[in-house]
Formats: C-alpha cells, sequence, structure tokens
C-alpha cells in the first residue's frame, strides 16, 4: 500500500465524518421532521457504506475490485432490465446480457486482455443479443426491445467495467500504483454528484433540464462541477499527472459525469420511474449512483491509455 | 413441520429473494387464516409466494400443486412433501374429489396457497379461473381470500428455461374479499379474476 493510498484514504475518512457531524448536527436543529434531512442521513449513512466496500477492496486487490465491480454491473443491470419492458420471447438475450456478457467482460479484465476487452461488448454481445432476439420468433417491437437490451448492456457492463479497468493499463512511471487512479477517478465522479446536490440545494436557483432531471439547476452544476474539477486538480499527487493536466482530466470526469446522468435521467423517466430501484437507501439504486460513471469511465480509460501508456 | 425442514425451506426462499427480490407490496398484511391466489407464469411463484410471506404466516400456509408435477423425482417429491408441505391435487381427478384434501387442510387451519388458473400463462395478465375457487368457498361464506399478482415473472422464468433471469419481481397483494353474497359461479369468478388484474395494473396495491 503506497502513501498516496493511506492518504486519500484518510481523506475520505474525515469528509465522511466531518459529513456526518453536519448530518447530525441539521439532525438536531430539524428534530427529525425534516424530509430533507432525514434523507441526506440516509445517503451519508450510506455513503459510508459504498466507501467501506469499495475502499476495502481496493485494499484487498485488484480481483477483489474486479468481483465488486462486476457485482454492481450485475445489480446495475437488473435494475434497468426490471424497469425496462421486454417480453417473456426476450429470455436468451437476457440470459445473455446477465449469464454471458457479465463474468466474461470482468474475466477478460483479469487477464489483462485488453484487445478483446475492448471489442468484447460491442463486436460479439452485440451480435450474440441480436442474434438471439431474431431467433426467438417474437416481432411485437422487436427494435425497441432488441435495443433496449443493447444500451442497457453497454451502460451497465461496457461502461462500468472501463472503471476498474484503469488497473489493466501499464501507466508511465506509475507502477503499482493503478489503484491511486482508479481512486482518483470514482472520487471525482461521486464528490462531483454530491457538490452539485450540495450547491444546488444552497444556491439552485436556474434549473437546468426540468423536464429530464427537474431537481438539478446551472448553480449546482457550475458550483459543484468547478469544485470538483480543481479539488481534481489537487489531487494531482495520487495521479500520474501535473496539477493543470489533473484539472483538465478532473473537467473531463465532470462533463461527462453530469451529462452521462442527464441521459439516465432521462431514459429512467422515458420508463416511467423514478428511482432506479430501493437497495441503497437513500440513494435509490445502484443504477442512481452508477449513472455518472458509465459514460465517464471509457473516455478517461482512453484518454490514460492514449496519452500515458 | 420440524425445524430442521423449516431451516431448509428458509435457506431456499432466502436464495429466492437473493435472485427475485420477491418484496411485497400490500396496504395492509394478509389475513391470518385466508386462501392466497394468485397469477401464475413459473415454476417460481410457489417459492416467490412463499418468500413474500411473514415468518409466522409462512409456518401456517401450504402451497397448493398439482400432483404429477410434484411427484416426478426424489428431489421435487421431497421438497414438496418435507420443506414446503404441499398440498397436493390429482389434477386428472377433476371436480369435488380433487378439492378434499384442501379442505381438509383449511378445516385443520392452514391458509393455502392456489393458482386458479391450473396452469402456467406466459403472459403478463392471468388467464380465464378454473372453477375449484368457486367450489372450495361456496360453503365457506367467511373465509378470506386475498389476490396476489407477481410481477415480471413470466420474464423471469417463462416456460423451458432452464435458470430463472435475477430481474427483481415483486409481490402485490390487495384486499381480501369473500364468496359471501350468493354470486353464481361466473360472477365470483370473474370478480376474483378482475382482482389479479387490478393488481397487475398497480391500482389496488401500491
Amino acid at each position: 500500500m503506497s502513501e498516496g493510498f493511506v492518504a486519500i484514504g484518510l481523506l475520505l475518512l474525515g469528509i465522511l465524518v466531518v459529513a456526518s457531524a453536519i448530518g447530525y448536527a441539521l439532525h438536531l436543529r430539524s428534530e427529525g421532521r425534516s424530509d430533507t434531512v432525514n434523507n441526506l442521513n440516509a445517503r451519508i449513512r450510506a455513503w459510508w457504506g459504498m466507501a467501506v466496500v469499495m475502499f476495502g477492496a481496493m485494499l484487498l486487490g485488484p480481483t477483489v475490485t474486479l468481483v465488486v465491480f462486476g457485482f454492481a454491473s450485475a445489480m446495475a443491470l437488473r435494475e434497468f432490465l426490471t424497469l425496462a419492458p421486454t417480453r417473456q420471447a426476450d429470455y436468451w438475450p437476457l440470459f445473455i446480457a446477465f449469464f454471458v456478457a457479465i463474468p466474461i467482460q470482468y474475466v477478460l479484465l483479469g487477464m489483462k486482455w485488453y484487445g478483446l476487452f475492448a471489442v468484447f461488448i460491442p463486436v460479439y454481445i452485440f451480435g450474440l443479443i441480436s442474434f438471439a432476439s431474431a431467433l426467438s420468433q417474437d416481432t411485437e417491437s422487436f427494435f425497441q426491445r432488441n435495443a433496449m437490451i443493447l444500451f442497457a448492456v453497454m451502460v451497465c457492463v461496457y461502461g462500468v467495467s472501463h472503471a476498474p479497468g484503469i488497473l489493466i493499463l501499464d501507466i508511465r512511471g506509475f507502477a503499482g500504483r493503478n489503484v491511486e487512479l482508479l481512486f482518483f477517478f470514482l472520487f471525482i465522479v461521486q464528490l462531483s454528484d454530491v457538490l452539485q446536490y450540495v450547491f444546488g440545494k444552497l444556491f439552485g436557483k436556474h434549473k437546468l433540464s426540468p423536464k429530464v432531471s427537474p431537481s438539478k439547476t446551472w448553480e449546482g452544476l457550475v458550483g459543484g462541477g468547478l469544485s470538483a474539477t480543481l479539488i481534481g486538480g489537487a489531487l494531482h499527487v495520487v495521479t500520474p499527472f501535473s496539477f493543470w493536466v489533473a484539472t483538465a482530466v478532473a473537467l473531463q470526469i465532470v462533463v461527462c459525469g453530469a451529462l452521462g446522468g442527464l441521459v439516465l435521467s432521462a431514459v429512467k423517466r422515458s420508463l416511467g420511474a423514478k428511482d432506479w430501484g430501493s437497495s441503497i437507501a437513500g440513494h435509490g439504486g445502484f443504477m442512481d449512483r452508477l449513472d455518472s460513471v458509465t459514460f465517464s469511465a471509457p473516455v478517461f480509460f482512453h484518454i490514460v491509455r492514449y496519452f500515458w501508456t | 413441520m420440524n425445524w430442521f425442514f423449516q431451516l431448509q425451506r428458509d435457506a431456499l426462499l432466502a436464495l429466492v429473494r437473493v435472485i427475485v427480490g420477491a418484496s411485497v407490496l400490500a396496504r395492509q398484511a394478509p389475513p391470518a387464516h385466508t386462501v392466497i391466489f394468485s397469477n401464475h407464469t413459473s415454476h417460481l411463484d410457489t417459492l416467490v409466494l412463499l418468500a413474500a410471506l411473514p415468518h409466522a404466516q409462512r409456518n401456517r400456509t401450504r402451497p397448493v400443486a398439482a400432483a404429477d408435477y410434484w411427484n416426478a423425482g426424489t428431489i421435487r417429491r421431497y421438497m414438496a412433501r418435507r420443506i414446503l408441505n404441499v398440498v397436493m391435487v390429482d389434477r386428472s381427478a377433476g371436480g369435488a374429489a380433487a378439492l378434499v384434501p384442501l379442505e381438509k387442510a383449511l378445516d385443520e387451519g392452514w391458509s393455502l396457497i392456489v393458482f386458479p388458473e391450473g396452469t402456467r400463462r406466459q403472459e403478463r395478465l392471468p388467464g380465464p379461473f378454473k372453477t375449484g375457487l368457486f367450489h372450495l368457498t361456496k360453503t365457506r361464506p367467511a373465509l378470506a381470500l386475498t389476490p396476489a399478482y407477481l410481477e415480471n415473472m413470466y420474464r423471469v422464468m417463462p416456460k423451458g428455461a432452464p435458470l430463472p433471469l435475477p430481474l427483481l419481481c415483486r409481490v402485490r397483494l390487495g384486499e381480501s374479499m369473500r364468496n359471501d353474497s350468493g354470486e353464481d359461479k361466473d360472477a365470483f369468478l370473474s370478480r376474483a379474476h378482475a382482482a389479479v388484474c387490478e393488481l397487475a395494473d398497480g391500482k389496488a396495491a401500491a
């Protein structure tokens, strides 16, 4: 375990302690009667759980980390496909999504087989699921069903798997420290979400996207996004980047994360739901936490791979 | 049922909950003594309904199922007789004779789980109900009947599927009803059928 990893672990611990203290103070002031404060405290408690699981997994090594991400992919895919109106004829396409796409995608990461990891889902799973759909002999809204399943797999499996994908890169001058970069990525993505929420609650006036995501505001996006970007710059010590490069990369993570969150909010609304699920108290489902990871992880992965390996 | 079989049952139901969720959506808990009737789309339905019941009620409830399916093979027979305490119905017997084991179980104080369609259906909404539910309750006007709707199970494990898909299934339980207003068979059965369909459309529960 490197010094950088210990330092960011302590930073995370500090943030959670401060957040819990603020949550407790707000709880005392509102005497438990404010829904916003109760939801905030449920979220903070769940953050402790997620931080312990994620940090623990990364501490235990890449295999455990991959298993945790594979599990998160499966839970997100399950939430997505539970809401998506597939039919009983979609049994085999869904079977392939759950029992072929997820295990193989993560095993490829375990084998550090970058070439197949990068194309397995867009080439082979794209074909397999489409073939299975066609062979099922049900043409009722065939195109919509097939497209829904492929989109779900791209988001929940392909997108999410690129976050732990960082672990298989041979980054110049950064050997043995990849897990710090994974932590950097996850930290900025989630911190950006949290800070956008906080800035939105404190200063939010102008709605960013009233139809898709009514709680998001311009004040939240700009204030939270810029803060997360600057914190990303300050965290350059756990990356192979300089301060300014780390800031630019953090900006990419923040922008892709925010836009990805909007895309998945739109999907969620088109499926008639408010939350993806109810498995993480205060947050909703796994997909509610992974939404901003899905579109930013592959871009971050390829930026690192192109310029630093 | 002894503790050893109960433990196996609860372990099996815990596994079912891991795979399909089986969370309950109900305005009120079902009455203590009741016949739960539900749509039927997969071999897991019995387990999902049992998993959705609170533990105390689970111990008082017996699923009703076809003898020809559950007697085929050692594992199924073991599950049906020892673990799930199934009331076996002879589908070929037909008429009043087929209902005798159900009546006996009800009189002994058991609650029942029945699938009045009589067979699995591959669609969201249930098919027509067989007459058993009517005959069972005609002479028991005070017996509470609880409609249930299993979401998504037709997608989780359609006919011929080797493994269940891990999609989330919610069990919607409706308000209980009775066969106590002297309705004729068709009127009663269509009321019972409509109660399940309303749950499917999310009207009564939530």
